[in-house]
């Protein structure tokens, strides 16, 4: 298990080595000009000349990659063109909200999905199935954006049940401590006893979380539906049945813990996607995380800003897929053990 | 004669297909006594595993349906009790094993729990109690170093031993009264074969329940069981004493699965096996008549027209055939 | 039904056995699934060619005196934006754009992708090896976040929307090219051609080749149906079209301040993509259950 480990981190540091030069190559081939976006169109030569030397853009481009490599290890990602900050700390600041916002999104998708999966495969070709695989075929189907949009017409604006946007009422004067607001809103409930940050981020976290997560909802009730119908046409089914093992304990326990292993590599697929699905997102409901961060970096031109977000993100990506390989390998006693 | 413990009484369960309803099984009855083994011979497709099945109702429905007839477990008919009653039942005196060792035990759960999970499912047990157990069951099964194995998983043993493990599986409850074992040996080596016939054997002595062992191979009958049921595409058409069968094979179609085995004085002279003409029906275009009626030696008018009823030829030996009084009595 | 027989007539006649088209035209059509997305598809496509016939109204024109009319009124089925302009005839016009965008994209997918997938598979070797780990790099970046970065260097326009798509959708098409190549190409028949002297290329376009179009024919109707989604995306982020082009992400994004007031101009542009992308994606499943040997009983 522990060489396991140690193969997977290993196999993984081409391909980062490869995200990080694709994305420095993306965008210094890219037309445009970092100087002149920093100091607008009617700037001097001789001032675009002063910043192109002290940014490094007029030494040879093998050269600025070889610096941007030796920085990017030591987690520099440089100084974003419009807001003069530290890219790796602006990207440290806005992190905690679109993970809380992800991690949100994909326990309610993942819950969610798996029992509306498993009720389905339980009762093929019923009305719950029917119906439950219709939602998630249509689910599939629609721009998150737009369900984005339709939720805060419906549950902000018309019903007005929920904030259309942000993260915490914001009379609240609140402090982070964490960043994820969730947590802040507990520690402070835990030393003040006063609920109303942990509420209000809750209140905040809702549609955001439940837009985020509907596309991954349906993906994975699809996906439990099939594996919990392959499954239930297993020998070692039948084996527990003529046991008198009762249903419910096959269906929830012998059924599900074998039905799980595909669902668990799909929840991991879909939380990376969620990343960036939460450009989308993060931009409708004004929350402050890196989607909607990237997004803004993306339209200004903001280059050090867009290449460090994009490495941050493919390699959490790639992270959380290696991690679902490793859980993969946990919960299948079939690879753990060999 | 006493109470048999399972009475099958006129069974009849039909598949819905897409070419059409098949009558899988067609009106099959025979009993089994208290620790007394049955086996139902038949080739493949003849509908043995579907009665099995339909002792405990495990059944797919749909597509299959039981449509008719009676199955009596200690003068219960099975057939008419609620489920949760059937599931009591299911593991605690009525057992399944099955053909496949190697699909039939559940991947991600060690072979221990699920002994376990068996046992505290039909008893009060404690914990340890059923580990304890489960324990002594798999050293029943004479698997070696139980308390090594117990962790194991089922890709970690080999066939044979998976067969054990569903035997140990098969046993834990208090009380077993039958154990249907479902061709147990077909998916194992010969000599492998030999060792589960033989641990069979030897627990249905030491616990006295009865074992109805479905299989093709008339070798294995001869071996193990106390009395046999042939069937034929959907019906029995002889069952009785061992013996007396073997001795004396009133079906043609008996006769017929007798002589092609290589043990057939015939094959000793002629070094060949000797073939039944023609090949299984339709199940979904059979008839009412005799379903051996199109390779029978010995077909007359009414073959085709309805099925037999039983002739008795002796206390008990039942042969389902019309050509059977003309035959001399051996 | 014409097809079906023009193609039984070509093989040589063995009477009862259909060729492959028309046993996969008649599993086919007994799969609901594939025959409800066949036919939202086809009234998409009939939109999409017909649109100037079809459509009441000049899409571009701005009747400002009827702004934000709501549907059903004034001669308005499906009422007006903010600008006057009529929502039908600018929501059939956007069938045009997003089928083309759809159609677009994964054939530059499907043509890259198929192909670097097929020479990887066939030839093998350390051109595989570099071009497979060049394929991993690319799926380290999440989909949508690729497009993104790729439209945003290209700048941005409804064109290099479709490329960036069409790159984006290279990765998958690689993969199950070479696939499915990698399994055929060791497969008896391929081994007797090969022995009776076929050049490479010819086992691979002739020969192969035809063996790889179902998964790949799967994929691409699903890839048509996310191509859509991902120009709406795009264009929603105002990276793909540009206004005042009816494009349905586009028509969505300008509706964002009406969310208050006109629910049908923030509606309707996602409805028509929901159905659009709908109908690819349960085409897209009934043609996996057609074509997957393995889901067949």
């Amino acid at each position: 298990m522990g060489r396991l480990i140690l193969r997977r981190i290993v196999q993984l540091i081409p391909t980062l080595f490869g995200v990080v030069t694709l994305a420095f190559f993306m965008l210094a081939l890219s037309p445009g000009d970092p100087a002149r976006v920093m100091l607008g169109e009617r700037a001097s030569q001789a001032r675009l000349d002063e910043l192109r030397t002290q940014l490094g853009l007029d030494r040879p481009l093998i050269e600025q990659y070889g610096l941007y490599l030796s920085r990017v290890v030591q987690f520099d990602f440089g100084t974003s063109i419009k807001s003069g900050r530290a890219v790796t700390e602006e990207i440290a600041d806005l992190f905690p909200a679109t993970v809380e916002l992800a991690l949100a999104a994909m326990v309610f998708a993942s819950f969610t999905g798996i029992v509306l999966g498993v009720l389905a495969a339980r009762k093929k070709n019923s009305l719950l199935d029917t119906a439950s695989m219709a939602a998630a075929l249509i689910g599939v189907s629609m721009p998150v954006f737009w369900l984005a949009l339709v939720m805060i017409m419906i549950f902000s604006v018309g019903l007005n049940l929920f904030p259309t946007g942000g993260r915490m009422n914001i009379r609240y004067y609140f402090t982070p401590i964490t960043g994820f607001y969730l947590l802040d809103g507990f520690i402070v409930l835990l030393r003040e006893g006063d609920p109303k940050y942990l509420m209000s981020a809750l209140h905040h976290l809702v549609l955001p979380a439940v837009a985020l997560g509907t596309i991954p909802l349906a993906i994975i009730a699809r996906v439990t539906r099939s594996s919990m119908l392959e499954v239930l046409g297993q020998d070692y089914i039948k084996t527990a049945k003529s046991s008198g093992i009762p249903d419910f304990k096959i269906t929830f326990v012998y059924a599900l813990r074998n039905a799980l292993l595909p669902v668990v590599t799909v929840i991991g697929i879909q939380f990376g996607l969620l990343l960036s699905g939460a450009i989308l997102t993060e931009t409708i409901f004004a929350w402050p995380g890196i989607g909607k961060w990237l997004y803004h970096a993306i339209e200004a031109r903001d280059y050090p800003a867009v290449q460090g977000g994009i490495i941050v993100i493919s390699t959490v990506f790639v992270l959380i897929n290696l991690l679902v390989d490793l859980l993969y390998s946990v919960i299948n006693p079939r690879i753990r053990l060999q | 004669m006493d109470e048999p413990l399972l009475s099958i009484q006129d069974l009849k369960v039909d598949f819905s297909t897409n070419r059409g309803l098949v009558r899988a099984i067609r009106g099959v009855s025979f009993a089994i006594r208290k620790g007394e083994t049955l086996a139902l011979v038949g080739e493949s497709g003849c509908g043995k595993s579907v009665t099995a099945h339909s002792i405990t109702r495990l059944i797919p429905t749909p597509p299959g349906r039981i449509t008719g007839g009676k199955i009596l477990f200690e003068g219960v008919d099975l057939l008419q009790i609620p489920e949760p009653k059937l599931r009591d039942l299911r593991g605690s005196r009525i057992s399944m094993i099955f053909q496949e060792p190697m699909t039939s035990l559940n991947p991600v759960f060690p072979i221990g729990s699920q002994i376990m999970d068996v046992l505290l499912t039909h008893t009060k047990m404690k914990k340890v109690d059923a580990r304890a157990k489960a324990l002594s069951l798999l050293e029943l099964v004479k698997i070696p170093a139980p308390e090594r194995r117990f962790k194991s998983y089922p890709h970690q043993l080999s066939g044979g031993m998976r067969q054990r493990v569903m035997i140990a599986l098969a046993l834990a409850s208090p009380n077993p009264g039958l154990m249907i074992a479902d061709e147990p040996t077909t998916a194992l080596d010969v000599t492998i074969q030999a060792q589960i016939l033989a641990l069979l054997e030897d627990l249905k002595e030491k616990i006295g329940m009865a074992l109805l062992l479905i299989t093709h191979d008339m070798g294995v009958v001869a071996e193990v069981a106390d009395r046999v049921a042939v069937m034929y595409a959907g019906r029995v058409v002889e069952e009785g004493e061992v013996f007396r069968i073997f001795e004396n094979p009133s079906h043609p179609y008996t006769r017929g699965l007798l002589e092609s085995l290589p043990s057939n004085p015939l094959y000793k002279e002629t070094k060949r096996l000797k073939a039944i003409p023609g090949s299984v029906p339709d199940m979904i275009t059979l008839g009412e008549g005799c379903p051996f009626a199109n390779r029978c030696p010995l077909v007359r008018p009414e073959c085709t027209l309805a099925f037999p009823e039983p002739t008795t030829l002796d206390t008990d030996h039942k042969v389902w055939c019309y050509a059977i009084e003309e035959e001399p009595v051996l | 039904m014409a097809e079906s027989v023009s193609a039984t007539n070509e093989l040589p006649s063995i009477p009862g056995d259909p060729s492959p088209f028309v046993r996969f035209w008649t599993s086919l059509r007994k799969n609901n699934s594939a025959m409800t997305g066949l036919g939202i598809i086809a009234v998409f496509a009939v939109v999409a060619v017909f649109a100037p016939a079809l459509a009441p109204y000049d899409p571009l024109i701005q009747i400002i005196g009827d702004r934000l009319t709501p549907p059903l009124t004034d001669g308005y089925f499906l009422g007006t934006d903010d600008l006057g302009r009529d929502m039908l005839s600018r929501i059939m016009y956007g069938t045009r754009i997003s089928m083309i965008i759809g159609v677009v994209s994964v054939s530059i997918g499907s043509l890259v992708g198929g192909l670097v997938g097929m020479l990887a598979g066939y030839f093998g070797g350390i051109f595989d090896r570099i071009t497979m780990r060049i394929i991993d790099i690319m799926l380290a970046f999440p989909y949508i976040l690729l497009t993104i970065v790729i439209v945003a260097l290209l700048g941005a326009s409804l064109v290099n929307a479709m490329i960036a798509i069409g790159i984006s959708q290279i990765p998958r098409y690689a993969r199950i090219m070479r696939g499915s190549v990698l399994a055929e190409k060791e497969s008896d028949y391929v081994l007797a051609e090969r022995s009776l002297g076929a050049k490479d290329g010819e086992l691979m376009f002739s020969t192969i080749l035809p063996n790889t179009l179902a998964p790949m024919s799967v994929q691409a109707t699903l890839g048509i149906g996310e191509a859509i989604l991902s120009s709406a995306a795009l264009s929603f982020l105002g990276l793909g079209a540009q206004p005042p082009t009816p494009e349905w992400g586009l028509m969505i994004a300008s509706s964002k301040e009406f969310v208050t007031s006109a629910w049908w101009v923030v509606t309707l542009p996602g409805v028509a993509t929901l159905i659009a992308v709908l109908g690819f994606n349960l085409l897209g499943d009934g043609l996996r259950d057609v074509l997957d040997p393995r889901l067949q009983e």
